[in-house]
């Protein structure tokens, strides 16, 4: 294991605004950090959800999301280091098995926020294995575009829950900071689906 | 004694199940406790009912949240250690205001015979309560119905974080040798 492995060779800000195009009825929730960020850059939106907090449970508030909601594709966008400290949860999810929730991991291999310490997955941790492992029915390990398009149309066809690890590069954008008020984000977010606030 | 009720349809063990659904939760996340074992039983065999097995006690606060923005209510079944692992994620409930409503069976709390469960279990309410969750205790039978159904109604009506606690006494002790 080293740092040969860590990461990968995409831009991180092409493949989630790829994701995003033409996103249609897609609702989406961020890891902290540089996955918020990155979907911020590719447009806010009103059925966004971006955590700025509680690391580990971007992949859960998608697993609570796709069970409300089995009409709507549900994508879960966040990194290695987030996805590392829920790992229980992709078990959590695998039971479930919701058909219309996928997870995106962009994994450079880093904790980019904090200056860009080695990760686990950059020590050579395949985050797709340990999905696979769990009993998720479909992982990828992408590394080109092709791969991104293909994720693409089965999240939006919600044919069935799915793992992406993504190599992406160890560098940070400039940050596109998502609004910080949660409170805000979740109305907007829950009125965008026809909720309204207590 | 009746705290030992098995879950026959007349206990506190049954009306934690029942007054959840009367306030409409359709999601029962859980880490399994012996006393929660009637609500969890009734959460399985209910078709109307998400019921939620959890690796640990966090993953609830991500999937209630995820829920609620979905529409939906939901509950969270986990006992007094759990409550530990929550601490750093009910950031998301402060700093969102998700309703969140636990129901805390309590251990290291009377008669406890581990005493590697007293530290959690004296330190329970408190730790909530340093998050901001609103607490109340059940040590009676019949304050089980009432106290959970307040709580509710100040989670769902209120956007806040409430915890009812189940007291180690009206759970009864756990027996040790057999």
């Amino acid at each position: 294991m080293g740092e040969v492995n860590a990461g990968g060779a995409l831009d991180r800000r092409a493949v989630v605004a790829r994701l995003l195009a033409d996103r249609a009825d897609l609702l989406v929730v961020t890891g902290l950090g540089s996955p918020s960020y990155d979907v911020m850059a590719a447009g806010d939106h009103d059925g966004n959800y971006y955590l700025w907090a509680a690391m580990g449970s971007a992949a859960t508030v998608g697993l609570g999301l796709a069970k409300a909601q089995p009409g709507r594709p549900v994508l879960v966008v966040t990194g290695d280091g987030e996805m590392l400290m829920g790992l229980g949860a992709l078990a959590t999810l695998a039971v479930q098995n919701p058909p219309n929730l996928s997870i995106a991991v962009l994994d450079n291999g880093h904790y980019g926020e904090t200056g860009m310490q080695l990760s686990h997955a950059g020590r050579g941790l395949a985050l797709d294995r340990v999905a696979a492992a769990c009993g998720f029915g479909w992982t990828a390990a992408i590394d080109d575009m092709a791969g991104v398009d293909a994720l693409r149309a089965r999240v939006a066809a919600r044919a069935g829950l799915s793992f992406a690890r993504i190599g992406v590069r160890a560098e940070n954008p400039p940050r596109v900071l998502p609004p910080r008020d949660g409170v805000h984000v979740k109305n907007r977010f829950r009125a965008a689906l026809g909720f309204q606030p207590i | 004694m009746t705290g030992m009720d098995p879950g026959d349809g007349t206990g506190w063990r049954d009306d934690v199940f029942r007054v959840l659904k009367a306030h409409g939760v359709r999601h029962v996340a859980y880490v399994p406790d012996a006393g929660h074992s009637a609500a969890i039983r009734a959460a399985e065999a209910d078709p109307e009912i998400q019921a939620v097995v959890l690796t640990t006690e966090e993953e609830g606060l991500g999937y209630l949240a995820g829920a609620w923005l979905g529409g939906e209510k939901g509950a969270l079944l986990l006992q007094s250690s759990g409550v530990g692992n929550c601490i750093n994620t009910l950031a998301l409930q402060a700093c969102a205001r998700f309703p969140l409503l636990m129901v805390v069976t309590m251990r290291g709390d009377w008669a406890e015979f581990n005493a590697w469960q007293n530290p959690m279990g004296q330190a329970t309410e408190a730790a909530l309560r340093l998050m901001g969750v609103l607490t109340w205790r059940a040590d009676a039978p019949e304050d089980v119905a009432p106290l959970l159904h307040g709580a509710a109604t100040m989670a769902f009506n209120g956007d806040a974080a409430c915890a009812l606690l189940l007291g180690q006494r009206l759970i009864g002790e756990k027996q040790w040798v057999k």
